[in-house]
C-alpha cells in the first residue's frame, strides 16, 4: 500500500513537471491517468519493493554523490589514457563478488561498475560479476570491495 | 563582480568541459583496438559529457521547469546507458568476440574467455 501510494505520488509529480499546465481540467486528467496506471500495476501484481525500491531512496541520496565523484575521477583517468601517445592500456578481466542480498542491490552494483568508465560489467552468474577493465590496476581495484560495501549498505540490512 | 556574470562563466566552463570530454571519447573510440576497450572510451561520452553539458544548461535555465526536465533527462541517461552498455558487451561475448587481454609480460593477445551462458541467454532460444 505504501508502495502504491508512493508510486502514484511520484508519477503525478513527474507528470506535473513535464506538463507545466496548471489548470483544473488538465490536473484532474493527470490524476486520473496516474490512478489508472497504479490500478493496472496493482492488477498485474507488480507493485513491490523491487519495481519501486522506496526503502533505498534515503540512503541513495548519500550514495549518488559518491558515485558521481567516482565517475568524475575515472573519467579523468580514462581521458588521460586516451590522449597519451603510447595508449597505455592493459585490458584485464576479473571476477568480483557481489555481496548484495537482493536483485535490486546486485543490479545497482553492476550498473555502478558499468557507469564508472574504465570498468564494464560483462556477465553475471549468481553472485559473481565478470568485469572487463581497461587497465589491470583499475580492474584489480574493484576487488578491494569499497563500492560493493557501499551498495550493500544501500540495501539497508544490518550487518 | 555580479552574480549573473559568475553563473554565466560557470555554465560556459561546464559546457566546454563536457564538449571536450565528448570529443576525447570520440578520439578514444577510434584509437582503441577492440570492441570492449572501445566501449570504455564510449562511456566517457555517456557519463561525463552529459553530466557537464546538462549541468551547464541547468545553470542557464535557472530555477525553472526547463531545469527540472533537464534533471529528469540526466537521470534517465544515467539509469539506462549502463544497461545498454552491459547488453552490448554481453551480446559481443555471446557472439564469440574474443577480448584483447594483457599478458603478464606487457604485450596483448586475443583470448578465449570461458563464459558459461545461462539458460535464458543461450542464442537461438
Amino acid at each position: 500500500m505504501v508502495h502504491a501510494a508512493g508510486l502514484g505520488l511520484s508519477m503525478y509529480i513527474l507528470w506535473l513537471l513535464l506538463s507545466g499546465h496548471y489548470v483544473a481540467l488538465l490536473l484532474s486528467l493527470g490524476a486520473i491517468s496516474c490512478a489508472f496506471i497504479v490500478w493496472i500495476m496493482h492488477r498485474m501484481d507488480t507493485i513491490d519493493h523491487e519495481s519501486f525500491p522506496l526503502h533505498m531512496t534515503p540512503r541513495g541520496l548519500g550514495y549518488f554523490p559518491w558515485l558521481v565523484w567516482e565517475i568524475v575521477k575515472s573519467n579523468w583517468s580514462v581521458a588521460k589514457i586516451i590522449l597519451s601517445p603510447g595508449l597505455p592500456i592493459s585490458p584485464t578481466m576479473v571476477t568480483v563478488k557481489a555481496t548484495q542480498r537482493t536483485d535490486v542491490g546486485r543490479v545497482t552494483y553492476a550498473n555502478s561498475i558499468t557507469l564508472t568508465p574504465g570498468t564494464l560489467s560483462v556477465h553475471m552468474e549468481g553472485d559473481e560479476i565478470v568485469v572487463h577493465g581497461i587497465t589491470r590496476d583499475g580492474a584489480e581495484s574493484l576487488k578491494d570491495g569499497d563500492m560493493d560495501r557501499r551498495v550493500s549498505r544501500l540495501e539497508g540490512f544490518v550487518r | 563582480m555580479d552574480l549573473d556574470l559568475l553563473l554565466d562563466g560557470l555554465s560556459w566552463a561546464l559546457l566546454l568541459i563536457g564538449s571536450a570530454f565528448a570529443i576525447v571519447g570520440g578520439i578514444g573510440l577510434l584509437r582503441m583496438p577492440d570492441v570492449y576497450t572501445r566501449m570504455h572510451a564510449a562511456s566517457l561520452t555517456d557519463t561525463m559529457a552529459p553530466m557537464c553539458i546538462l549541468g551547464g544548461l541547468m545553470i542557464q535555465g535557472g530555477f525553472t521547469l526547463v531545469s527540472a526536465k533537464l534533471v529528469i533527462i540526466l537521470l534517465f541517461l544515467l539509469f539506462t546507458s549502463p544497461v545498454a552498455a552491459h547488453a552490448l558487451s554481453a551480446a559481443a561475448l555471446a557472439q564469440g568476440h574474443k577480448p584483447l587481454l594483457a599478458r603478464p609480460d606487457g604485450g596483448m593477445e586475443l583470448k578465449e574467455v570461458d563464459m558459461p551462458l545461462t539458460e535464458d541467454a543461450e542464442p537461438g532460444k
